[in-house]
């Protein structure tokens, strides 16, 4: 019997030390799922010995992410121990690399300190005061598709909403938005991925990106206390003093976690929404079905595929030694298929009950602080899709993003049925 | 059965009777109280079931069960003196008339 490449027959025969699923081009393929699920089978804690990023653990059931997740003073998020992605390279000073430090890699109690320096800016209360303009734009970004006619969904759609969001959090020069989704993209890619070709191209763009925010940080430090994260960090007592690097550190994610996120989930549920019709129907005709449809869209993409921790100490783990230094993989996207806590994993229900119970935004104290931001400008955009189309369809194959960290789409052709 | 009124932001007031033994948030969510996510499901890890005791109550309540609720409410938005996650605080025949107050939203 032959087998073919990634399918269950082919992946049950591999043997298991020999599984490496950080491997870009199973992302690129969306081929982890029988890695994902034969891992969870049987062997839930599964160490890989040798990867391009080194050797880690896969932790693939959703119990033990949440475990982990909440364990960060054994599991540490903090740069000086590693990072927080499995690829050091993305923000930290190795191989051709810059630091890009940040308070997502921080354990306590600095920690705790920069984050709350930024977390009013997207709580529930501060977010009524966005919802009428997201809904404005929304609109008349969707009154702009053609009907009956394939375009580009991620180029049309889930970058432009984002991006503008992105440019009002931030305050940023609005005709001049396009840079945020360059440097978006560049912050989690290494050269030889289609968008940059050497390291130093990396640097220089990043450093451009620095001088363009300091610009910015320095006007609105002259400048009473505004709205924005710029002037609200150029104001805040603890951050204000932050160095170039730091700064930069910062840029990073909120840039990569104010937008790529987003508008994979976006993209998810466009793709989500062509292979159930009927979904959207049901949607269009009771919008109270948006309170589970939306985390249940979220959940389905899972955006970001991994958090990465690594061990302050040894530690024995569901019977495996895990040693100090080691890195533990968090497969956020495995654990949201785990068939012993979510029925039916793979469908895409938009009545599930508990859809808010899903990984996608982590647990504990790094939990995602865009969470409430995220599924409004969801809700809003799905609400709008059913009051204009009856359908939307993805007319050829997506194009994903090559990434572990980054599970998105490149491109989605779509077409909307009036 | 124990009875818990949740009173919204809007002062909006919602009486309910529980089982002795369910936490705060379950009783919101099973008796369709609007203002609670319990989004981790009950393990002090979202934060996002955050209520504040009703100063009547606070002693008989307490304060956070462990440290990962002490951190969690740390993190939390609008938190009070009085706040706790509903998903931490058991309710028993001895917290009957327990009184909490929700935020107008979760974070």
């Amino acid at each position: 019997m032959t087998a073919t490449l990634h399918s269950k027959s082919y992946v049950d025969s591999l043997p298991l030390e020999d599984i490496d699923v950080s491997k870009t081009e199973l992302f690129e393929q969306e081929a982890l799922f029988p890695y994902f699920e034969r891992l969870r089978r049987e062997d839930p804690v599964h160490y890989c010995k040798d990867s391009l990023y080194g050797p880690y653990w896969s932790v693939t059931r959703y119990k033990d992410i949440v475990e982990i997740d909440t364990n960060h003073k054994v599991f540490s998020s903090d740069v000086s121990q590693g990072s927080f992605v499995l690829d050091d390279t993305t923000l930290n000073a190795v191989e051709g690399g810059i630091d890009l430090p940040n308070f997502l890699g921080m354990d306590p109690p600095k920690h705790d300190i920069h984050r709350m320096v930024v977390s009013p800016i997207v709580a529930p209360q501060n977010l009524m005061n966005y919802e009428t303009l997201i809904r404005e734009r929304t609109q008349r970004v969707l009154d702009e598709l053609p009907v009956g006619e394939t375009f580009d969904w991620v180029e049309e759609v889930s970058i432009k909403l984002t991006t503008m969001m992105l440019a009002t959090l931030l305050d940023f020069p609005f005709e001049e938005r396009t840079k945020l989704t360059r440097w978006s993209d560049i912050i989690t890619t290494r050269p030889g991925y289609g968008l940059v070709d050497s390291w130093e191209q990396r640097t220089t763009e990043l450093y451009e990106c620095l001088e363009y925010f300091k610009k910015l940080f320095h006007e609105r430090q002259n400048l009473p206390p505004k709205a924005d994260l710029i002037s609200m960090l150029a104001h805040s007592e603890d951050m204000s003093s932050m160095s170039d690097t730091d700064f930069l550190g910062l840029l990073a994610l909120l840039i990569v976690g104010g937008n790529d996120t987003t508008r994979s989930s976006m993209s998810g549920g466009a793709y989500a929404f062509s292979l159930n019709p009927e979904a959207f129907t049901r949607l269009k005709n009771n919008r109270e079905l948006l309170a589970t449809a939306i985390p249940e869209t979220v959940r389905w993409q899972t955006p970001i595929a991994h958090m990465r921790r690594t061990a302050l100490e040894d530690i024995e783990f569901k019977g495996k030694q895990i040693r100090k230094g080691d890195k533990v993989v968090m497969w956020y996207l495995s654990g949201n298929r785990d068939e012993t806590v979510i029925d039916r994993p793979m469908d895409f229900i938009i009545d599930r009950p508990k859809a808010r119970q899903h990984l996608s935004f982590g647990f504990g104290i790094h939990r995602c602080l865009g969470n409430r931001l995220a599924e409004m400008q969801l809700r809003i955009l799905w609400d709008e899709m059913c009051n204009r189309f009856s359908r939307i369809e993805v007319t050829g194959e997506p194009v994903r993003v090559p990434s572990n960290l980054v599970h998105g789409y490149l491109s989605l052709p779509v077409k909307l049925h009036a | 059965m124990p009875k818990v009124t949740f009173i919204t932001a809007d002062e909006e007031t919602y009486n309910v009777e529980v089982d002795e033994g369910s936490t705060v948030m379950e009783a919101a969510i099973n008796n369709m109280v609007p203002g609670i996510d319990g989004d981790c499901g009950g393990a002090a890890a979202c934060g996002t079931c955050m209520v504040h005791v009703d100063p009547a109550f606070v002693e008989k309540v307490g304060g956070p069960a462990s440290d990962m609720e002490a951190e969690m409410l740390s993190l939390t938005d609008d938190v009070s003196e009085t706040s706790r996650l509903g998903c931490q605080v058991n309710i028993t025949e001895e917290l009957d008339g327990l009184t909490l107050h929700l935020p107008r939203a979760q974070h």
